[in-house]
C-alpha cells in the first residue's frame, strides 16, 4: 500500500515496557535512525533501579523518551505524541502523559489477566476494552504471536524468541516515520555476528513488523519529518558518559600523558570505565578498584607517577572520596574526580537524575580545602567540559571536581564533533633537575600559584609530600601558625586565579540585560534554553546563562547578573547553586527548584518565569 | 641533596646516611622505628639503590612518618590507603621501586580492605608493617594485633577483640612474598629485606616493632637474649625447624600436627625434623600458626621468623602493560579522530 507521508515539526515518542522488554535499546536504535535523518533530538532513558524488577509490575516499568524535529530540540519534550506500550504496567504509568488525541501503540499480548493484575488493575477492568483510551488515536497490535509467527521455525526457545518483540515494534514504527531499515540491520548483523540463530530472529521480526505497518489498514498513516537546520559539519549522536570517555582520551593525548582511570563501579558513572577500557590502544591505563577510595588513591599515586590521573563516580563515591580529595588538594597534584550525580541522600534514587552534589564538590572535605568546579551541561558538552578539567588540573596542579548526572549520563543527542588535529597541544613540561639549582623546592609557585610537578624517576628531585601541612616554597612539614593560614590563603588564591584563564561566561540566548536571568548549571541547560527562547519569542527581556565553571565563576559573571533585575536559578535539587551565589554576590537570588529524579519540564519552568514577570 | 650518578648513570657508591634526610627525625626516644629506618638505609646503599628511583608510600601512624626520614621520593598519605596509592604509582611508572610502610592500625584495621587487594594483585613492591600491637599516635588504644583482654584507655576493663594473624592473613590473600622479622635483630632484618627486595610481586614483611611507650616488651619474650633462643624459631630454606640455646630442640610434623621435641632425650635426629621449603603454601600455612603464647612452660611453639612463603606470579602492573602493548599490536596505535567519530555519522552540508 502506497501513502502520502504528512509532514511533522516535530515528534516525541516514549517507549516504556518492562525492564526485559528491550526498551532502551529499542529507543536507542531508533534514534540512532533519527539522527542520520538530520533531525535534531534529544532523549531519556527513564529505568528502575533494579536489573530485573519484578515482571509486569508498574515498578519494573522501563522507559525510553524520545523527542525529535525539524526545529532546534532542547529537551526531551513534557509529553508525548506516540506511546508504545508493551505491557499494561506500561500503560497505566505512562498515560497520564501522552498529549490528548496522542497516539497510543499497544501490544495487546501485554494485557493479559495476568498482567493487569500485576499492574495493579481493578479486577474485571481492561483499558483496552473500556473507556480509559478515548480521545486517542489506539493502534492494538498483538505483537508476542505475530513476532513468534514471523521467526517461524527456529533453534531458539520461545523465550528467546520473545526477545525479539522489541524488534517487531521497531520495525513498525521505522516504517511509519518512513524511514528504511538499512541502519537496524546493519547494527544486527554487527551485533550478532558470531550468534547466526539471534540474528535471523532478530531481523525477521524487524521485517516483519515494517512489513505489518505496511500491510495493516488501521496503522497506514505514515509521517516524515524534515532535517534540522544544524549547523554545517559532522555529526554524530553522543550520550554524556560518551562524551566524558571521548574527551578523556583526547585531553591525555593532547597533554602527552597517558590516562589512568581509576574507579569503582557505580550508577551512573560505570560506563566511563567501560567505554575507556576498550581504549586500551590509546593507552588508556583502567583501573577497576576494589572501592571508592582506593580509586581516587590509585589516581593520585598514577598521577604522582606522571599519568593524567583520573576517577569517576557518582555522590555517594564522591562521600567516600572526600578525604583523599582533601590529600589531593594538600599535595598539589593533578587530578580529574567525575561525579556524575544521582538522586541521594545515601542510596537514593541511583537510577535517576539530581543535581544535588554541588555542595558536596563545593565544600564536602574536613578543612579549608578548595578546588575548582567544572559541569557537563548536555551530552554534546560533555567532551569539551572532560577536556577543560584535565587542563586546569595539569596547568594549575590542582584536583578538579567534574559534574554532570544521570540526565546527561545516559541522554543522547547530535554531537558536531570536532577534529582532533584541529585542537591544540596542551604539552605538560615535568620538573627537571637545573644547573647548579641547589636543594629541590617542591613548592616553589609560578606566576599561576601552581607547583611544579616533579615526578619520582627523576635525578635530582627527591623529596617527600603528604598530607601534613607544608612550609612555604621547601614543602617541609611546619606546624607554624602563621605560616598555615599562608597556605590556606595560598591555595584558595590558586583556585580563584584560573579565573584568569577561562572564557567569559556568555549569554546561550535571548537578552544581554533585562528583566529576568536564566541562571542554570548542568543538566538543565535544554529547559533553560527552550524557555528562554519561548519567553524571548512573547517579547518578554529574558536571557538565558549556563555555568561551565562554577569555581571559579567566570569574571564577568557580577557584570553580568547586574544586568537583570531578577535572576532565577533553576535546579534539580533544594537549591544549591542559588545559595553560593547568593553567599558570593549578595544578590538576592531566586531558586526554582524540582526535587523528583526527573528533568524540569518545559512549561513548570515557563510558568515560574511568566509568573515573575507579571 | 644526596649523591646520585655520574652523567653516565652509574651510581656512586651510597652510604646509609645518603639514604637520610636532613629532618630531624621525631619518634620517641627508644621507638623500635629507628632501628628499622637504620636498616632500610642500610639495605638500600649494600643493593645500590639510585634514590631517585625509589619511593616510599606510607598512611598514617607513627611508622608512617618513615618517608621523610628517607631521601628518595616519597608520600605520606592518609590512614590505611598507602597500598592505593601505590598502586596506581606501580601502573604509571613500573620501574620505581616503591616500598609501602605501615602500621598494624593502618593496614590491618582502617587499610584492611586495601591489603587484602595489594596482596592478592602482586604489584611488584614491598610492604613493610610495624607490628607494635598498640596505637601509637593516639596515644595507646589497643590495635586489631593486640592480645586479647588488654586493658588500654579505650578498653579500661580489657579488650574482646580477638586479635588478627597478620602471616595467616596475608597467606590468605595469596600474598607472593611473607615474611617475619624484628627491629631488636638489624642481622635478620636486612636478610629479610634483601629477600623482599629481589623477589617479583609483592613481598610482605611484618616487622615485630617495640613501642616503648605505650606497649614496652610487647614483644620481649621473642627478642631478649634470655628467652629468644627458646621462643624464636628462625626460618632457613632447606634447614630443619631447630631452635633452643645449643639447637637442642626441633619442630617435626606429626601428620599435619607440628610438634616440638628435645633432639637430646626424645629420641629424634635433625633427619626426622620438618625441613623448611618456602614454596611449600601448605606447610607455610601451618607455620603461620605458630601464634600462640611461646613461653615454654605454656607449651606454645616458637615464634618463627624470616621467609614463610615464596612464589613467583606476574606482577599486575606487567599483565597491565602487556595487555596494553597486545591490544596496541593487535588494533595499531589508536587514531583519535576515528575514535571521536564512532561508528556512525552523517554530514550536515
Amino acid at each position: 500500500m502506497t501513502t502520502t507521508a504528512q509532514e511533522k515539526k516535530s515528534v516525541i515518542i516514549k517507549f516504556a515496557g518492562d525492564s526485559g522488554d528491550g526498551m532502551q535499546l529499542t529507543g536507542g536504535l531508533f534514534t540512532d535512525d533519527t539522527a542520520i535523518t538530520g533531525s535534531d533530538l534529544a532523549t531519556f532513558p527513564d529505568f528502575p533501579a533494579e536489573i530485573r524488577a519484578p515482571i509486569g509490575t508498574v515498578a519494573g516499568v522501563s522507559g525510553f523518551q524520545l523527542h525529535f524535529g525539524s526545529q532546534r530540540i532542547f529537551t526531551p519534550g513534557d509529553r508525548f505524541d506516540v506511546l508504545v506500550a508493551m505491557n499494561a504496567a506500561a500503560l497505566k504509568v505512562n498515560l497520564k502523559s501522552v498529549k490528548k488525541g496522542g497516539t497510543v501503540i499497544v501490544s495487546e499480548d501485554g494485557f493479559d489477566s495476568r498482567n493487569l493484575r500485576l499492574a495493579n488493575y481493578p479486577e474485571e477492568q481492561n483499558p483496552l476494552e473500556d473507556s480509559t483510551l478515548e480521545g486517542y488515536e489506539v493502534l492494538k497490535i498483538q505483537v508476542t504471536k505475530l513476532t513468534r509467527e514471523s521467526i517461524g521455525d527456529s533453534a531458539l526457545g520461545t523465550k528467546e524468541r520473545d526477545r525479539c518483540k522489541n524488534m517487531f515494534v521497531l520495525g513498525f514504527l521505522l516504517w511509519r516515520y518512513s524511514r528504511s531499515l538499512d541502519t537496524t540491520l546493519k547494527f544486527l548483523n554487527a551485533k550478532f555476528k558470531n550468534k547466526p540463530d539471534i540474528l535471523d530472529a532478530n531481523v525477521k521480526a524487524l521485517q516483519a513488523g515494517y512489513n505489518f505497518a505496511d500491510t495493516v489498514e488501521f496503522a497506514s498513516d505514515r509521517y516524515t519529518v524534515a532535517p534540522a537546520e544544524l549547523e554545517k559539519g559532522s555529526y554524530r549522536s553522543i550520550n554524556g558518559n560518551d562524551g566524558i570517555a571521548l574527551g578523556l582520551v583526547v585531553a591525555s593525548k593532547k597533554l602527552g600523558l597517558p590516562l589512568f582511570y581509576g574507579s569503582y563501579p557505580i550508577t551512573p558513572a560505570s560506563s566511563i570505565l567501560h567505554g575507556l577500557s576498550k581504549h586500551k590502544n590509546f593507552g588508556v591505563r583502567t583501573f577497576q578498584a576494589e572501592d571508592e577510595i582506593a580509586a581516587i588513591a590509585s589516581a593520585i599515586g598514577a598521577s604522582y607517577g606522571g599519568n593524567l590521573g583520573v576517577t569517576g563516580t557518582s555522590g555517594p563515591g564522591l562521600a567516600l572520596k572526600g578525604e583523599a580529595l582533601g590529600l589531593a588538594v594538600m599535595l598539589e597534584m593533578p587530578l580529574v574526580v567525575i561525579d556524575v550525580q544521582r538522586g541521594g541522600p545515601s542510596t537514593g534514587l541511583p537510577t535517576k537524575t539530581e543535581q544535588s552534589d554541588l555542595l558536596q564538590a563545593m565544600y564536602g572535605r574536613n578543612g579549608e580545602c578548595p578546588l575548582p568546579i567544572v559541569s557537563c551541561s548536555r551530552p554534546s558538552d560533555c567532551f569539551e567540559a572532560a577536556m577543560e578539567a584535565c587542563r586546569i588540573a595539569v596547568q594549575h596542579m590542582t584536583p578538579v571536581v567534574l559534574l554532570s548526572d544521570g540526565y546527561i549520563a545516559n541522554g543522547a543527542e547530535p554531537w558536531k564533533y570536532p577534529k582532533a588535529s584541529d585542537m591544540p597541544e596542551m604539552k605538560v613540561e615535568f620538573a627537571q633537575q637545573q644547573e647548579g639549582g641547589g636543594h629541590f623546592m617542591p613548592y616553589q609557585r609560578d606566576e599561576k600559584l601552581a607547583r611544579p610537578w616533579a615526578i619520582p624517576g627523576t635525578p635530582g628531585l627527591l623529596h617527600r609530600i603528604g598530607g601534613i601541612e607544608k612550609e612555604d616554597v621547601t614543602g617541609n612539614i611546619s606546624y607554624d601558625p602563621a605560616n598555615h593560614e599562608h597556605m590556606v590563603k595560598t591555595r584558595e588564591r590558586k583556585v580563584e586565579m584560573i579565573a584568569d584563564y577561562i572564557s567569559a561566561q556568555k549569554i546561550e540566548s535571548g537578552h544581554e540585560s533585562g528583566d529576568v536571568l536564566i541562571l542554570g548549571w548542568g543538566s538543565t541547560y535544554g529547559v533553560c534554553e527552550s524557555v528562554t527562547r519561548s519567553l524571548t519569542e512573547q517579547g518578554f527581556a529574558v536571557g538565558h546563562a549556563h555555568l561551565r565553571y562554577i569555581r571559579p565563576f567566570p569574571a564577568n559573571l557580577a557584570a553580568m547578573m547586574q544586568g537583570f533585575k531578577t535572576v532565577v536559578i533553576p535546579e534539580i535539587n533544594n537549591g544549591q547553586l542559588v545559595k553560593i551565589i547568593r553567599d558570593k554576590f549578595l544578590l538576592p537570588a531566586v531558586p526554582f527548584n524540582k526535587i523528583q529524579g526527573t528533568p524540569i519540564a518545559h512549561e513548570e519552568l515557563f510558568d515560574f518565569v511568566v509568573n515573575l514577570l507579571k | 641533596m644526596a649523591i646520585e650518578s655520574n652523567p653516565n648513570g652509574i651510581p656512586y657508591t651510597l652510604k646509609a646516611k645518603d639514604f637520610a634526610t636532613d629532618q630531624d627525625v621525631r619518634w620517641c626516644p627508644g621507638c623500635g622505628d629507628y632501628s628499622i629506618l637504620k636498616q632500610v638505609q642500610t639495605t638500600l646503599a649494600d643493593l645500590g639503590k639510585l634514590p631517585h628511583e625509589t619511593v616510599f608510600v606510607s598512611g598514617i601512624g607513627c611508622s608512617s612518618r618513615f618517608p621523610y626520614y628517607m631521601e628518595t621520593y616519597g608520600m605520606h598519605s592518609i590512614h590505611g590507603r598507602a597500598p592505593a596509592f601505590a598502586s596506581g604509582l606501580k601502573i604509571a611508572n613500573p620501574n620505581l621501586s616503591v616500598w609501602v610502610i605501615t602500621g598494624d592500625g593502618d593496614a590491618l584495621s582502617i587499610g584492611g580492605n586495601h591489603f587484602m587487594h595489594l596482596l592478592r594483585r602482586n604489584f611488584d613492591l614491598n610492604i613493610l608493617l610495624f607490628n607494635n600491637q598498640i596505637y601509637g599516635l593516639t596515644k595507646g588504644q589497643y590495635s586489631p594485633t593486640s592480645e586479647e583482654h588488654k586493658k588500654t584507655p579505650s578498653t579500661p576493663f580489657g579488650s574482646i577483640d580477638h586479635p588478627v594473624n597478620p602471616i595467616a592473613l596475608a597467606l590468605g590473600c595469596d600474598a607472593t612474598f611473607v615474611a617475619r622479622t624484628m627491629d631488636r635483630d638489624p642481622k635478620h632484618m636486612k636478610d629479610v629485606l634483601q629477600q623482599a627486595d629481589a623477589h617479583q610481586g609483592t613481598s610482605f614483611i611484618e616487622v615485630y616493632q617495640n613501642c616503648n611507650i605505650f606497649n614496652d616488651g610487647a614483644f620481649e619474650v621473642f627478642t631478649e637474649k634470655d628467652s629468644k633462643p627458646d621462643t624464636t624459631l628462625i626460618l632457613e630454606q632447606g634447614q630443619p625447624l631447630v631452635f633452643g640455646k645449643n639447637n637442642e630442640k626441633g619442630v617435626r610434623l606429626d601428620g599435619f600436627t607440628p610438634k616440638v621435641v628435645d633432639l637430646n632425650s626424645d629420641g629424634f635426629t635433625k633427619d626426622d625434623l620438618w625441613v623448611h621449603d618456602n614454596t611449600d603454601q601448605v606447610k607455610a600455612g601451618i607455620l603461620a600458626r605458630f601464634f600462640d603464647n611461646p613461653a615454654a612452660d605454656a607449651g606454645g611453639m616458637p615464634r618463627p621468623f624470616g621467609v614463610f612463603y615464596q612464589t613467583d606470579r606476574p606482577s599486575y602492573e606487567a599483565q597491565l602493560h602487556e595487555q596494553l602493548n597486545a591490544v596496541q599490536q593487535s588494533m595499531g596505535e589508536g587514531d583519535l579522530d576515528k575514535l571521536i567519530a564512532g561508528g556512525s555519522t552523517w554530514e550536515i552540508a
